[in-house]
């Protein structure tokens, strides 16, 4: 008959937090956090001390104070009147205005550089490595000023479109290319256009609708419906219609030179197409070779397979390379995604008021309150990124490899 | 995101620690050089020549405090700031002394901590415009796209001056004038505006001047002087006697030619305590007695700088106006030296 006992149990000893394995790395991190606390709060001490010593004060009061000057691109009202909190939401738009154009262009461009990467055609696939190189190792900020320099320097000035012996003309007459910036036509929303919206977003509805019924065809009795043409016919065919039937709710305004500059329409300026195309270009380059590896990451024998099952090249791609590949794709698109939003920042390069040129540039100038300004800059920028990165995570929970 | 917690308390607390030190001169005396700030190139004022000198009319302010310092008009650092990041640089300690066209204002003196020690330049805010233009006044200038240094009160009169005139504009920020005025000969901006005095300079750079116009209006008051940080008192009162010397040397005629024959003493109480023959104002000071005569060594009194800098005989061509001596129908008025 045997007896099971319980080996005696050790007591606890001081010692042991170092020379036992179980307990050694939590006793580093404890020493380590109490450390860093430590430091913190010398710093955070000294900081506070020494501004009191300069009769300086943390405030946040000049945020309700009138900001004084203009700026030019203003996606709400704002005057110099205005406060500094609303100069500062006025950066914040501009940011994310930029921020948004530049990821979705960069995006498009570098899963077109990228798969065009790939590609048997030699000079296509050579060309691709060029832009690769060239843009991903040149620092963004030279991209910025060389497009902005190039805009100011090669385009024709206001002026040049005056008289009759003008240096330079309209393109159809509505769209103006200046050094100042491109002039669009603006769509005049007048009564009945709310319809024509509905309509429109009535149609996109549709195409979704009608999508999801060829696809259940397609899965469940085998039938190949046309998808294309019956998507653009929806698309176009009854927002057009309801156009005229409506009497022609939408007009456009056209830019006019009028005094010194181009009025009426709107004004995409200098500086911020000199931002969105320099991020763009200068992330689409990381990005194409996200998806470069993204595609190769996925093994041949798909290829071959989906090959043999009859696709052609071109269905390949779309319908079984690039949703794998999407599972590698994402996350390093995250952190690009991230890098065009904290690189907008370097707008004041060419005067696009960001939120670092308005909150973080004239704001803490005429106020002097730099410590304030910065950390509300800080934790913008980080909120920001936190929510794209938050967006992101979701979408690739989605398209990530599901294991059953 | 705890590391950059760190680092901004670092920065803060390195920006801080820079506004408690207190003693400037003796920090000077140990490094053995002046730390001056200056623009990043305006020609006249400071900017440097072909061999890398700097020299201009703010930059002689920075050569003279130097001499009276450190005895050596060549002990000095120049560092180059923007408009946006002069104040930083001064605050933190980087630079000792700032003589960068930096406006007088209330909020500069007692918001943002510093001290201004006197004015070396009377100025206003005025507006370049091409001639082809046609333009002879800025209320004419509705709808125009004008450029605009960031960061300075040129910003905000601008503002200010549109406003109160009810026409409309497009300011287009720029950072530095080098780039203001790249902008404003590509056709970017209509219009450039800045100082009357920084206008003439920048005029002077370009290829063409007599192309370019120089509206009438002046639009505000921009007394310009060197400043220092609050706090050190001692310092401040170095470099705005320094700055007076070179004022009241003009008045009394003292000049870069006559000064040693002068410094032997003369019949004036005034001059003999200005250049140290009599009495002990340069102890006052924490100087020797011969501290102002070695400031007017360096480029003689106010007059001679003026002259040989931005004045009508320069490419810059500014007149004395308001910056002539009191006696003349100036502003310009040095206290006694006593």
């Amino acid at each position: 008959m045997t007896t099971l006992t319980d080996p005696p149990r050790e007591s606890f000893r001081l010692s042991m937090l170092i020379n036992d394995t179980r307990y050694r790395s939590l006793t580093f991190q404890a020493i380590a956090l109490v450390i860093l606390i430590v430091i913190m709060a010398y710093l955070g001490m000294n900081l506070v001390a020494n501004l009191a010593a300069a009769g300086l004060n943390i405030s946040y009061e000049f945020l309700g104070e009138p900001a004084g000057y203009d700026i030019n691109q203003r996606p709400i009202p704002y005057d110099s009147q205005s406060t500094h909190m609303r100069a500062s939401i006025v950066g914040i738009l501009n940011t994310l205005i930029v921020a948004f154009l530049a990821c979705v262009t960069a995006t498009i461009l570098g899963v077109f550089a990228g798969v065009l990467r790939l590609s048997k055609n030699w000079l296509v696939s050579k060309l691709m490595a060029v832009y690769v190189e060239a843009f991903r190792n040149v620092p963004v900020l030279i991209w910025i000023i060389i497009i902005f320099s190039i805009m100011t320097v090669s385009l024709p000035g206001p002026r040049d479109f005056r008289g009759d012996d003008a240096t330079a003309s309209m393109v159809f007459d509505a769209f103006a290319f200046t050094n100042r910036g491109v002039y669009t036509p603006k769509p005049i929303w007048e009564a009945g256009s709310t319809a024509l919206i509905v309509i429109f977003l009535a149609s996109l509805v549709a195409i979704w609708a009608y999508r999801r019924y060829a696809r259940k065809q397609l899965y469940e009795q085998g039938n190949l419906l046309p998808v294309f043409w019956p998507s653009l016919a929806l698309f176009f065919i009854p927002t057009i219609l309801a156009y005229y039937i409506l009497g022609r709710p939408v007009s456009l305004e056209y830019p006019a030179l009028q005094g010194f500059n181009f009025q009426g329409g709107i004004q995409i300026r200098g500086s911020l197409i000199a931002l969105w195309f320099a991020l763009a270009i200068y992330t689409g380059a990381f990005i194409a070779e996200n998806v470069r590896a993204g595609i190769q990451a996925i093994s041949k024998g798909q290829t071959e397979a989906a090959a043999a099952l009859g696709l052609r090249p071109g269905r390949i791609m779309n319908l079984v390379i690039l949703p794998q590949a999407l599972r590698v794709i994402i996350p390093p698109l995250i952190s690009q995604y991230l890098n065009i939003t904290k690189n907008s920042s370097l707008a004041i390069a060419v005067g696009y008021m960001d939120i670092t040129g308005t909150l973080g540039g004239i704001t803490l100038n005429q106020t002097g309150r730099a410590i304030e300004a910065i950390l509300l800059l800080m934790l913008f920028y980080l909120t920001i990124s936190l929510s794209i990165s938050a967006i992101l995570n979701v979408y690739n929970e989605r398209v990530k490899l599901k294991e059953r | 995101m705890k590391k950059t917690v760190f680092y901004g308390a670092l920065a803060a607390a390195t920006i801080a620690g820079g506004v408690a030190s207190a003693a400037t001169l003796d920090d000077v005396k140990a490094r053995g050089t002046l730390n001056c700030g200056v623009t990043t190139g305006l020609i006249g004022f400071a900017a440097p020549d072909s061999n890398g000198n700097w020299e201009g009319f703010d930059v002689a302010v920075c050569r003279a405090v130097a001499a009276a310092v450190l005895g050596d008009a060549n002990a000095v650092e120049f560092i180059p700031t923007t408009g946006k990041t002069r104040f930083t640089a001064l605050a933190s300690g980087e630079i000792d002394m700032l003589a960068r066209n930096t406006t007088w204002t209330f909020s500069r003196d007692v918001d943002l901590k510093f001290e201004f020690v006197g004015i070396n330049y009377y100025d206003g805010q005025g507006f370049i415009v091409p001639r082809e233009l046609g333009v002879t006044s800025a209320k004419e200038l509705d709808g125009a796209t004008v450029c605009v240094q960031t960061g300075t009160t040129t910003e905000l009169n601008l503002a200010d001056f549109f406003r109160i005139n009810n026409i409309s504009y497009e300011p287009v920020p720029i950072e530095t004038n080098a780039e203001g005025q790249q902008q404003y000969l590509a056709g970017s901006c209509d219009a450039y505006t800045t100082d009357a005095s920084g206008l003439a300079a920048t005029r002077a750079a370009f290829e063409n001047p007599g192309d370019h116009i120089i509206l009438p209006e002046i639009i505000s008051k921009e007394p310009l002087g060197p400043l220092v940080r609050h706090g050190d008192n001692e310092w401040g009162d170095i470099v705005r006697w320094t700055l007076n010397a070179l004022i009241a040397a003009e008045e009394y005629g003292v000049t870069s030619a006559n000064i040693d024959e002068l410094s032997q003493g003369t019949d004036n109480p005034e001059i003999n305590r200005l250049l140290g023959s009599a009495g002990t104002l340069g102890e006052m000071l924490g100087l020797d007695a011969e501290w102002a005569q070695r400031a007017l060594k360096v480029g003689g009194n106010y007059g001679e700088i003026f002259e040989r800098n931005i004045g009508e005989n320069t490419p810059i061509g500014l007149a004395r106006g308001l910056n002539a001596q009191w006696t003349e129908g100036g502003l310009l008025y040095a206290p006694p030296f006593r």
